[in-house]
């Protein structure tokens, strides 16, 4: 899936920085949302949408400004992860703009384009700040109070329906959970990265198991627990999982303990059975996924999921075409957690599987600069954040097409969902921010190790 | 930690794999069983996208469509909706389709792989054909005699073209108007309550689904079984049927209507209506015989369509002689479709033979291309032709001269029979009044026109209530425009 010059030592200084690589992918990314919009109006009222020359400008006015911010602080970066992110969500945006034609008092696009506007400002706002990623293990600590703060206060606000997930102030709404992902990760990886000899090598071992002294592994087991018992207050079971998932995975990068993962699979497995048959909200959910048509049999109409599930079959291979399908019949949440039925339905399998690969292009880039990385801090940083991507798009994607139980999650940038879209495009500002760091030629001449310590001292 | 970085990206993939190979599994393999699904509305929808085709009569749409920008789309509207409800049917987005709406569904909802301009172009493009229309056989003039005659009480009409088997006119009344079952919704839920409680059933279509004995108008088919199976050979000459005539094997007396039944010719019993004469003929024949002669008529036929199904007129095959004296004029349990009581007649106009009766002549594609054309072709040759002529010749003097007077057309050769059927338990219910005839221009080689009418009359008179005085005018009208027709 990634680099085969891997395990090399860092390579030698390039002599291209790829910015040009870049903007062509940029302008074909622009040009495929243009395109996508256009044959939406041409579907549906034969005609090419009168503003279609204002999205595109508006777009490749997004596009092109990140383009030069990236130009100017990162030159080194990444050339694929801009340009997947603009067409990820242009295609979102032409996705809800779609769907915006069957509920047209109800009209998404707009608010959607300014959050992505916002998206893409706070994504130059971070590449031009942040100029060096290891600066944020230094508000390691910082960053998980943060997060545990932002995931209870909506505890105190009225459920949105049955996830208490949402901030509601005046008719500005946003999903402070998701702000929370990024920040937990920034702790994941500051603190792995500073005491993973100490987790991998101390101990005492019970069974065959060797277990961390209490001292080091308690923080995190605590913060990971917290986040869990939050989550399920708030009933966001797809929340906790991706938080579970990306505490796995980045626990088993800094330590290479497969027996941890065991363990914690199987607390998973307990976690996912209590909840499943305790908590009434999860458990319908689990009864939709074992059987989507239990409401058609019982005369009561087709459920979400076996909503979502026709809109699939009804693309087939080629789908429908953009504007052609009738994926509005899942209702509610058409525009959010179900936009990839939308997608399936409109563009087909082929369609699907493009996504799917872009997503996974998108993950596979950052596990590159990973691998790519010196500093344990940025290597774990890009895994994590390219992990929350690929688990959150296995979540919601497995979840609507009947793979997993549902839980409602939002598709990275396709998605109808501000704090989402501003969540995922602060992702890929660090992702290219780290890549940069990567393919940088002059490597820092700073030793991984004194950051390490630097930590370790201020806790 | 690059091993595991590499473990990690592993896992990705594996999930990445997972997804795909889920999609491919409901988008391909499950795809056809979900699409089929009943409670996937896709169908639904697709198939109210476009307008319907038309359903013609005499070169005009008796249908229509509107937008009702709801989401099963475009609904079915109709013009003279009550009076051609028996021939269009309703096409409803709630309950379905029924009569030619139903029979010729794939042409008006463009789905037909004939619309296409070339084989499996359908397959191919995955969109619909524009909807085909459906050109009826139907005579607007006719249609609309036969509805003002009726008049709003129960009763139906139906007029075939002997020569072809073309259904000129299929009337029922009381009717309704189905554009108000078309869309979705409260309102069209009440009219369909509604129409189904009403205690006249105006969506029951008289014409051909419902049977009613055909009293009297039944005994030119037995006439014809005693004439082809050499009971009678001479319609002059006297058959020795007694008056009063006992029902064989009971003290029970047949009654006529009117005097000099006694031992009458047939001649004389077709123009008079002796129900003895019929009943005694009826008897001679014998139940094997009768069986068959009926069956030619096209009793007994559960299969004819037309392309509606028809309901099955019944002659019983298991009688005792007493019931197949009484089943010889039209009563005990012998009924008959309006339908199929015109085909008798139409038997008799076409020397014996029955041209497939049909109502849609062709279909079309929007553009007006033909789909497919109705071929003429023979449904039972009910009769010889010798017997058919005598027959000719006994009907026509009952009109001339007989019971059937009412139906006399000047200028024109009219054969007729009336009949009055009674009903109910001990005969309480209002009669049918009955009257099949066919008529044949002046200087034209056949009849034009075969026609069959039943009233039931609950407001009139009883003694009033009989074929030749309620029945016989409406047959007169139809025919009369049958005629005016340019042919």
């Amino acid at each position: 899936m990634t680099a085969s010059t891997a395990g090399a030592p860092p390579p030698a200084p390039r002599p291209t920085n790829r910015r040009g690589v870049e903007l062509s992918l940029l302008v074909c990314a622009v040009l495929i949302s243009v395109f996508g919009y256009a044959a939406v109006g041409l579907a549906r009222s034969d005609a090419v949408p009168p503003d279609v020359a204002g999205y595109g400008a508006g777009l490749g006015m997004l596009a092109l400004v990140a383009h030069l911010a990236v130009r100017l602080r990162a030159p080194y970066a990444d050339p694929l992860l801009l340009p997947i992110a603009v067409l990820l969500n242009g295609l979102g945006l032409v996705l809800i703009y779609r769907l915006d034609l069957e509920t047209p008092r109800d009209e998404a696009a707009p608010t959607q384009l300014i959050w992505s506007t916002l998206g893409v400002a706070l994504f130059i706002a971070v590449v031009l700040a942040l100029r060096d990623h290891r600066v944020l293990q230094r508000y390691a600590y910082l960053s998980m109070v943060t997060a545990l703060v932002l995931m209870i206060v909506p505890i105190f606000f009225p459920a949105v329906n049955g996830a208490k997930i949402w901030i509601r102030i005046g008719g500005f709404s946003f999903q402070p959970g998701e702000f929370a992902k990024i920040l937990l990760a920034v702790f994941f990886a500051a603190y792995l990265a500073a005491s993973h000899n100490a987790l991998a090598y101390t101990g005492r071992k019970v069974w065959r198991l060797q277990l961390p002294t209490g001292r080091v592994l308690g923080p995190i087991v605590t913060i990971w627990l917290l986040s869990v018992v939050v989550l399920v207050l708030e009933r966001d079971l797809g929340t906790s999982l991706l938080f579970f998932g990306l505490f796995v995975i980045m626990l088993y990068v800094a330590t290479g303990r497969t027996g941890w993962i065991a363990v914690g699979l199987l607390l998973a497995a307990v976690g996912a059975f209590a909840v499943g048959s305790l908590e009434p909200h999860v458990h319908s959910r689990v009864e939709d996924w074992l059987d989507p048509y239990a409401s058609i049999e019982a005369g009561q109409g087709p459920g979400q999921l076996a909503q979502s599930l026709f809109a699939f079959a009804a693309g087939g291979m080629l789908g429908t075409g953009l504007g052609l399908g009738h994926s509005i019949l899942i209702g509610f949440a058409a525009k959010s957690d179900f936009i990839l039925a939308t997608a399936g339905e409109e563009l087909g399998l082929v369609g699907l599987t493009a996504l799917f690969l872009l997503y996974a292009l998108l993950v596979a880039r950052g596990y590159r600069a990973g691998l790519s990385l010196r500093d344990p801090f940025g290597r774990l940083l890009a895994i994590g954040l390219a992990s929350i991507l690929a688990l959150q798009v296995f979540v919601i994607a497995g979840g609507v097409t009947g793979l997993i139980p549902l839980t409602g999650m939002a598709m990275p940038f396709l998605a109808q969902g501000g704090s989402s879209v501003v969540t995922n495009w602060v992702i890929i500002a660090l992702l290219i921010r780290v890549s940069d760091f990567a393919r940088a030629p002059v490597p820092d001449a700073v030793e991984t190790g004194v950051i390490a310590a630097a930590v370790e001292a201020e806790r | 930690m690059i091993r595991y970085i590499r473990r990690a990206a592993a896992l990705c993939l594996l999930l990445l794999v997972a997804l795909l190979v889920n999609a491919a599994r409901i988008q391909l393999f499950q795809a056809e069983a979900l699409d089929s699904n009943p409670a996937n509305r896709r169908q639904a929808i697709v198939r109210y996208e476009q307008p319907r085709g038309e359903i013609v009569v005499d070169g005009r749409p008796v249908t229509g469509s509107r937008d009702s920008a709801e989401q099963l789309r475009y609904e079915r509207t109709y013009k003279d909706g009550p009076l051609y409800a028996p021939v269009t049917g309703y096409a409803s987005q709630t309950y379905g389709t029924t009569l030619v709406e139903n029979a010729e569904d794939d042409v008006l909802s463009g789905t037909d792989p004939l619309l296409a301009p070339f084989p499996f172009w359908s397959d191919l493009s995955r969109g619909r054909r524009p909807g085909g229309d459906a050109v009826t056989t139907i005579r607007a003039p006719m249609q609309k005699a036969a509805y003002r005659g009726l008049a709003g009480r129960r009763g139906a009409v139906a007029a075939i073209e002997p020569s072809s088997g073309k259904i000129l006119a299929l009337v029922s009344s009381p009717s309704y108007d189905p554009g108000v079952l078309s869309g979705t919704g409260a309102p069209v839920a009440d009219a369909w309550a509604r129409l189904n409680a009403a205690p006249e059933q105006p969506m029951l279509n008289r014409a051909i689904r419902q049977t009613y004995p055909p009293g009297s108008s039944f005994k030119i088919v037995t006439a014809a079984a005693a004439l082809d199976a050499g009971v009678v050979t001479d319609i002059d000459a006297p058959t020795g049927a007694p008056d009063p005539y006992l029902l064989p094997g009971t003290t029970r007396v047949l009654p006529n209507e009117v005097p000099g039944c006694g031992n009458a010719s047939l001649s004389y019993a077709i123009r008079w209506s002796c129900n003895s004469v019929m009943a005694h003929l009826g008897v001679r024949v014998g139940l094997p015989g009768m069986v068959e002669a009926v069956g030619r008529f096209g009793f007994n036929d559960t299969g004819l369509r037309i392309p509606s199904g028809v309901a099955k007129s019944n002659f019983d095959t298991r009688m005792s002689d007493d019931q197949l004296a009484l089943s010889a004029i039209g009563q005990f349990d012998t009924a008959a479709t309006p339908l199929q009581m015109a085909m008798v007649a139409a038997a008799v106009a076409n020397n014996g033979e029955i041209a497939q009766p049909h109502l849609v002549e062709r279909t079309t594609t929007a553009g007006g291309l033909t789909v497919r054309r109705w071929g003429r072709r023979t449904y039972r040759q009910a009769m010889q032709p010798s017997t058919a002529g005598r027959l000719q010749r006994m009907m026509v003097e009952a009109v001339k001269d007989g019971t059937g007077a009412n139906a006399a057309i000047p200028g024109a050769r009219v054969g007729g029979k009336t009949g009055t059927a009674q009903h109910g338990l001990g005969n309480t219910g209002t009669p049918y009044a009955w009257f099949i005839a066919w008529a044949q221009a002046e200087g034209q080689a056949q009849p034009a026109v075969a026609v069959a009418v039943v009233v039931e009359d609950a407001s009139a008179n009883r003694a009033d209530i009989s074929g030749g005085g309620s029945a016989a005018p409406i047959a007169r009208e139809v025919m009369e425009e049958a005629l005016r027709l340019p042919r």
